[in-house]
């Protein structure tokens, strides 16, 4: 819904994660680029390391080392280095931890 | 680009029956008989039979069936089988899901990034391992469902009101188009499997698709059709909405890799865009809303989202288990 002066554009912070603005809505990138979202509501990255700049791309999420189960281990070699796929916008130093991930993730679209 | 063809243009033929049960629909189907009452007896609940028969039976109320009346969506004898069908899915279901109950607890683990494959997810094999034939089989299966994606979920918006249902809503009219033809995800989806060289006609891999496929699919109709299980229902939604931004981007860059068009990497480019809005409101609104209104949801809250990954995790598994061993994850193809 268009912001007016009777129903003026509603943003909405959280405790992490991105900004979430009504739109249809346009951002001034850092470097002076105009970036337009016509979506209901954009999220707009907070964190610095996303990778659709200015748009939140889940990159905020804590990230953890995955629990293996035993003898299930994949073809890869453990010697070889942790590939992490890193943002290239990140000024923050990776934080990670044990903390189990569900085995269950989806690879699913929606 | 070819002029685009409507893959919903016309409805599919019925499909191939894998056991009695199916067998049994799809007789009733072409006859026009309504009393098809085959026991359903020990047949396995996550089985080609069972998932198939009900796949059928959901399908009347999305787009039928060539040569098949209209009006068999109400025939009491079909909803009577599809009733015996869906209890012992159902029970298989609760019976692998957690029983912890606690949404958050639910969510939590979705809410976290591995770093690195952990061995058991298909987008991070796709993308460190995918061959264009393994992208045009997730392709081929997958359309099972985007062909009309979002279409079961629709069912859910009678149920909700208030906050929950102005977010679920907002966020169906960002998958239906927002109000553009052209941006309808299931048209977006099309347009990727043409950009692989796939048959785009509704129903066409309906053959091809294990059960583990059909299951995926059968959730969502299963939870969206029965108001009983709107919570379950909201709680897939939220599931699917979460993990799909970072296995999007990934889907994404297998397709880059292996040289597929720009169609199909709009697809999965436009869902980690799209998926990190979808989450939040889902989360704060459509999950908060509905808690605020009926707090004794919580728990088939959290049931829905742990059966999606249950039956996630058995689709997974049955495809790496194919393309590990170099062979199709397509059914009756040689391999
Ligand atoms: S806030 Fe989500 S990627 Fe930065
Ligand atoms: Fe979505
Ligand atoms: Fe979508």
């Amino acid at each position: 819904m268009p912001s007016s002066p009777d129903r003026p554009a509603r943003v909405t912070l959280g405790a992490e994660g991105p900004i979430l603005v009504e739109g249809p809505v346009e951002v001034v990138g850092d470097d002076g680029t105009l970036y337009t979202s016509r979506r209901f509501t954009a999220a707009i990255c907070t964190c610095r390391r996303t990778r659709t700049y200015p748009w939140c791309d889940t990159s905020h999420r804590r990230r953890v080392k995955p629990e293996r189960a035993a003898g299930d281990e994949p073809e890869k070699k453990t010697d070889e280095p942790e590939k992490t796929d890193e943002p290239e916008k990140t000024d923050e130093p990776e934080k990670t931890d044990k903390t189990k991930t569900m085995d269950n993730k989806t690879d699913g679209a929606a | 680009m070819p002029a685009y063809r409507e893959p919903r243009r016309r409805s599919p033929p019925l499909p191939a029956p894998r056991g009695p049960l199916s067998d049994a629909v799809i007789d009733a189907l072409r006859t026009g008989a309504d009393h098809p009452a085959p026991a359903v007896g020990d047949a396995d609940p996550f089985g080609d039979d069972l998932q198939l028969a009900l796949y059928i039976l959901y399908e009347l109320h999305y787009q039928g069936f060539e040569g098949v009346d209209d009006e068999h969506e109400w025939s009491p004898g079909l909803l009577a089988l599809r009733r015996s069908l869906e209890e012992p899915f159902l029970a298989a279901l609760r019976a692998g899901a957690g029983t912890d109950g606690d949404v958050e607890s639910a969510l939590s683990g979705l809410l976290v990034e591995p770093i690195g494959d952990d061995g058991h997810s298909v987008s991070h094999f796709l993308q460190d391992h995918g061959e264009l034939w393994h992208l045009r089989e997730y392709a081929a299966l997958r359309s099972l469902y985007h062909l009309k994606e979002a279409d079961p979920h629709a069912w859910v918006i009678p149920r909700l009101y208030g906050r929950a249902k102005a977010a679920m809503v907002a966020v169906e009219f960002d998958e239906f188009g927002a109000g553009r033809e052209a941006d309808i995800h299931a048209r977006l989806y099309a347009d990727l499997m043409t950009d692989l060289s796939l048959e785009t006609a509704y129903g066409h891999y309906l053959d091809a698709a294990p059960a583990d496929v059909l299951a995926t699919v059968n959730l969502m109709s299963l939870f969206g059709l029965h108001r009983s299980l709107r919570g379950a229902l909201v709680g897939h939604f939220a599931a699917v909405e979460v993990t799909s931004s970072p296995g999007s981007r990934r889907l994404a860059a297998a397709l880059k890799r292996v040289g597929a068009g720009p169609a199909a990497q709009r697809f999965y480019d436009e869902h980690v865009e799209a998926d990190a809005v979808h989450e939040q409101v889902v989360r704060r609104d459509v999950i908060g809303g509905l808690l605020a209104d009926e707090p004794d949801l919580e728990s088939d809250i959290a049931f829905g989202i742990e059966a999606t990954g249950l039956l996630e995790d058995r689709l997974a598994a049955r495809l790496l288990a194919a393309w590990r061993s170099n062979s199709t994850a397509l059914r009756g193809q040689p391999g």
